[in-house]
């Protein structure tokens, strides 16, 4: 006998706010080399002495962003965790995302006042996006000397994310990328969405991303509040 | 029912078994595992050992839902589980996907027997649980773990080195009576068949570094 439900009983009112009541669950996506560790350890770096935070790293191979972080966010090593997403990083943060919510979940039970997670998916291409399931909100970086072509060649990171980061602008004049051209193909796919052109480089406590997840984090307590 | 046992034994259902190999990737980088041909024999053994062992205990939780104290039932199977897991890397994998199972599980055919499960169970017990709850028999339980494991490792066979998905397809359908047979002969007590090769494979792959699936 199948059990006697109502389909509707077990569909969630789904809202990432109000998923669960734990951290605010950041995803870091993008094409491989675009920045996102150095994001991720950016980010570590300027807003561990503010938040309760932890990293999830997605690298191809376990443990190779895990030590990147572990030498450049000054994170203890309890505070990332490394994931394998058995060749298929897309697949880990959005068809099946088990995995990763393991992870999480983990560094949650391990730090109960845990107040922000990055989650960083395996550099993967334009078409790769974060399951709400696994993120509350999403950035998607690319970089400069990957063309500036690319905000408008779209796919779902570049459009949909809720904040799109163009970084290694210092490398502009270098590789012949227009700026502004960027700016104006984001702009005009992003349906209003922020776009931030940065140079980690050059501000290597990526200000800006962070002010912005700063936001992010108040909106989330206003939610809940 | 018969969507409902689909519905568990597809790869698609997001219980994280994409991220395991079943040893697969350990077999290819000890030089065991290098093309279609051996990668028939090797689906069969683990369908014979660990997958008949896995199909016993999904059948017998399957069953164990309908026990007086169902507790106490799966707390045995889980026990009878790692006595037949010698291998601490395997039990980690096997909890793994048990945890990951019981998390959608739960969702999808929402039963008390869920709430009976030992934290993070062994996966062919989650799989018997999840049986129950969509209303499938013991024998369906079984089915679902004999497939699953050929299914998961085939996958990981054919990404790892690149195999045409129409070979690795055919190597899988081709398996399908013995799968049946497995199946239908792990119904019965609780199959103890051993396979040290498997264990050792699962130990060495885990202190690896240079990985992409878990186990």
């Amino acid at each position: 006998m199948p059990p006697d439900h109502d389909l509707d009983d077990y569909v969630d009112p789904y809202s990432p706010g109000h998923r669960h009541g734990g951290p605010l669950r950041v995803g870091l996506g993008g094409p491989v080399g675009s920045g996102k560790t150095a994001l991720a350890a950016a980010l570590c770096r300027t807003l561990s002495s503010e938040y309760d935070l932890a990293v999830v790293t997605n690298d191809i191979y376990t443990t190779e962003d895990a030590d990147f972080l572990r030498r450049n966010a000054v994170l203890p090593d309890d505070r990332i965790e490394a994931v394998q997403t058995g060749c298929c990083p897309h697949t880990a943060i959005r068809d099946d995302i088990t995995a990763n919510l393991d992870a999480v979940e983990l560094l949650e039970s391990r730090h109960p006042g845990l107040e922000l997670v990055l989650v960083e998916s395996g550099g993967d291409n334009l078409t790769a996006s974060f399951s709400y399931g696994l993120v509350d909100v999403q950035v998607f970086v690319v970089d400069v000397a990957g063309g500036d072509k690319v905000p408008r060649k779209g796919g779902p990171g570049v459009t949909a994310s809720d904040l799109l980061v163009v970084n290694k602008t210092d490398l502009a004049p270098l590789v012949g990328a227009d700026l502004g051209v960027m700016r104006r193909d984001a702009d005009a796919v992003r349906g209003g969405k922020p776009t931030l052109l940065i140079s980690l480089r050059v501000d290597p406590a990526a200000t800006e991303v962070a002010e912005w997840v700063r936001e992010q984090v108040r909106a989330r307590a206003l939610q809940e509040a | 029912m018969t969507a409902a046992l689909l519905t568990l034994a597809d790869s698609r259902l997001p219980a994280g078994g994409h991220t395991h190999s079943g040893g697969v990737e350990q077999a290819i980088a000890a030089g065991m595992l290098t093309d279609p041909a051996s990668l028939a024999p090797f689906l069969r053994r683990r369908l014979t050992t660990s997958g008949a062992v896995a199909a016993g205990l999904a059948a017998a939780a399957c069953r164990a839902v309908d026990d007086t104290d169902v507790v106490a039932a799966l707390s045995a199977l889980d026990a009878e589980a790692d006595a037949r897991t010698p291998s601490p890397a395997l039990r980690d994998a096997a909890r793994q996907q048990g945890r990951g199972l019981v998390r959608v599980g739960g969702r999808a055919w929402p039963h008390p027997a869920w709430a009976a499960l030992p934290a993070q169970p062994h996966h062919p017990l989650a799989l018997g649980v999840a049986a129950a709850a969509g209303g499938l028999t013991p024998r369906d339980a079984a089915a679902a773990a004999a497939y699953l494991s050929v299914s998961g490792p085939a996958t990981a066979a054919q990404r790892l080195l690149a195999m045409d998905p129409i070979t690795v397809a055919a190597v899988t359908a081709r398996l399908s009576p013995e799968v049946d047979a497995v199946a239908a002969a792990s119904t019965v007590g609780l199959p103890a068949a051993a396979d040290p090769l498997l264990d050792l494979l699962a130990e060495v792959h885990t202190v690896r570094t240079d990985r992409f699936f878990a186990s």
